[in-house]
């Protein structure tokens, strides 16, 4: 291995989201997958690289630890076996994931052989409504551009509804772009990126910081900069999105109805998911909610799908599942009372991991479950064998638990902004 | 040399019509916490071979079907969609696959691919309308000359690949070793921006 230094690992996949049992050891899926936690923890004591491991506080998913221990960091070349690496572009990384030949090439030269791709801005003009989160504007996004839209492009998200998101919303936005076929999501770094970064445990500090800061602030695209592809999106008149079938762009409001079949994939879509064309999304009943994963597991989920649950209860016959994305992040939702409130709820508050998302390490839906989930795949089985998945917002996905119909948040939003008049 | 170098590849194809097959689908994620590359062939595309019970489905299009006698998959648009898992080309190898075909193949998948033997292949549009509607068809891949046709003669198309990774599949290579020879480079491009 060629830089142990510039290499760190953490337990995210396939871990529990259960706590330890009784005996102190951790109820884990299968044997395999307990092999491979043990087999990343050797793997990485012989070769001298950090681990974030089982106990560690910082322990959680890569893409929310990164950022959060501030590994990462505008300009940097980031890389990890997983799809969703493009999350860490938000800084204005160029960050992407890497099959498990190149990771082996990275680890050995530190080198990752790469053609240019083509370059694409996706600006977001407008200001996003309220209820309307960087999660909706990602499922827009997609369903405009479909799920090949950015195939072998490097997508850069600009436009006054980007520069106004927090670092969260950023995360969240360039998470998906990989749902649009493209590697690399990016966003210009700026004050607030600066202002996320300060302090933390990896960040530069002393006059390293001032000079990092100086430059970054060289990084962004260059007035009149050329692109490939330039997409706008107005979001003005955006509405929280819901998934109606399989592929991460058959996404529409959710106040509005299934859209007509554009041919037999479409049919196999609906067949699959028990909705059929022009049918309200907002009756399609829900068994199952998830918030959690990569996509939707920060602070501002958790607070936004809290705001929605205090006080309410979740919909009998309805399992809701919140997974914190990192330890830190669970240990500071303790502290703002958030478990209670969702405890409270009827909800299960869970250990950090990817959980759901991807349905390895135990936790998953029954064949029929129709889950509302603030994760990044509706795939056909990703969530469990014959499991049926819509993709929303947290505050979309506890406004359903709490209804155990797919619906809409935005009421719950103006009822409080009502009662705090 | 790491796999068998890749010339010229004739047999018949399975076809899945779908658009949008992701890496889910050739693999569903609760194969992948093996920590070996073995007997992933027997899980590719599992949930549309095998029912709940484990039992082969009337309706799935590799019913019946001998694997080692079909080398090509033809797949809808944008096939490979997802995730990195680069279990999704080792599953559709072990399965004895050596080639894809699609009017447009995931960039990640693609990669994933070509570092394992397995060759992507990207036609235009009426050649791959003709081999969705022509299952079975007898299929000549030649990756040297980059065409692909009708075994025989009738229709055809042109693919490329991205040329360094051909150059790797011709001669049965891994790129690690190219990467391995600029260790000076590398060592340089450290200390100056160490
Ligand atoms: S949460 Fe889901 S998408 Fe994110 S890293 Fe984990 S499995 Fe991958």
């Amino acid at each position: 291995m060629r830089r142990p230094d510039r290499t760190f690992a953490t337990l995210d996949h396939s871990t529990p989201t259960l706590p330890a049992r009784a005996d102190g050891s951790l109820p884990y899926a299968t044997a395999d997958a307990a092999e491979q936690v043990a087999t990343l923890i050797r793997n990485c004591e012989r070769h001298g690289v950090k681990l974030f491991g089982l106990g560690d506080p910082a322990r959680g998913i890569v893409h929310v630890i990164g950022p959060e221990l501030g590994l990462t960091q505008p300009g940097k070349t980031i890389v990890c076996g997983d799809s969703h690496t493009s999350t860490h572009g938000a800084f204005g990384a160029l960050a992407f994931g890497i099959g498990t030949t190149e990771v082996g090439h990275v680890l050995a030269t530190q080198c990752v052989l790469q053609r240019k791709p083509r370059s694409m801005r996706v600006i977001f003009d407008g200001r996003a409504p309220d209820g309307v989160s960087a999660k909706d504007l990602a499922l827009l996004m997609i369903a405009t551009i479909g799920a090949d839209g950015g195939q072998g492009a490097a997508i850069e998200f600009a436009g006054p509804a980007v520069e106004a998101l927090s670092m969260e919303g950023r995360m969240t936005l360039c998470n998906m772009s990989i749902e649009a076929g493209a590697r690399f999501g990016m966003v210009a770094p700026d004050e607030t990126t600066f202002a996320w970064l300060k302090d933390r445990p990896y960040a530069p500090s002393g006059d390293a910081w001032d000079a990092a800061v100086a430059d970054w602030k060289t990084l962004p695209s260059d007035d009149g900069a050329q692109f490939d592809e330039i997409v706008p999106i107005n979001v003005a008149t955006a509405a929280p999105m819901v998934t109606y079938g399989v592929s991460p762009d058959a996404g529409v409001g959710v106040d509005q109805v299934a859209p007509a079949t554009r041919g037999a994939g479409d049919r196999q879509a609906f067949d699959y998911m028990g909705i059929e064309p022009g049918q309200k999304l907002s009756s399609v009943a829900v068994n199952r909610v998830f918030i959690g994963s990569c996509t939707n597991s920060r602070l501002s989920d958790l607070q936004a799908a809290a705001a929605v649950m205090s006080g309410r209860k979740v919909k009998l016959g309805v399992t809701a599942l919140i997974v914190p994305g990192s330890e830190k992040i669970k240990k500071e939702a303790e502290a703002q009372g958030l478990d209670a409130i969702f405890i409270n709820a009827g909800a299960q508050w869970r250990e950090p991991g990817c959980s759901m998302c991807i349905a390895m390490n135990g936790d998953q839906g029954a064949p029929g479950d129709l889950v509302v989930s603030t994760s990044n795949r509706n795939f056909m089985g990703r969530q469990g064998k014959g499991v049926r998945t819509v993709l929303a917002s947290p505050a979309t996905a506890a406004a359903s638990a709490i209804e155990g119909v797919i619906a809409d948040p935005r009421p719950y939003l103006i009822k409080e902004t009502a009662d705090a008049v | 040399m790491l796999f068998e170098p890749f010339s010229t590849l004739t047999s018949r194809t399975i076809v899945l019509r779908q658009e949008n097959v992701d890496t889910d689908q050739i693999i569903p994620a609760r194969f992948l916490t093996t920590t070996s590359r073995d007997g992933l062939g027997d899980s590719v595309f599992y949930d549309w071979r095998f029912d709940e019970a484990g039992r082969p489905r009337n309706s799935s299009v590799f019913n019946g079907l001998n694997p080692g006698d079909f080398r090509i998959l033809v797949a809808g648009s944008n096939f490979g969609c997802g995730s990195s898992r680069e279990h999704a080309p080792w599953a559709l190898l072990g399965y004895g696959f050596k080639a894809v075909i699609s009017s447009d193949i995931a960039d990640i998948f693609k990669s994933n691919a070509l570092k394992n033997g397995l060759l992507p292949v990207e036609v235009d549009d009426d050649f791959h309308r003709y081999l969705l509607s022509h299952p079975g068809a007898e299929v000549s891949i030649d990756l040297e000359n980059g065409v692909v046709g009708v075994h025989g003669g009738g229709m055809s198309s042109v693919f490329k690949v991205e040329p360094f990774a051909r150059r790797c599949l011709l001669d049965g290579v891994d790129p690690l070793g190219h990467l391995l020879n600029r260790k000076n480079a590398i060592e340089n491009f450290e200390e100056a921006h160490a």
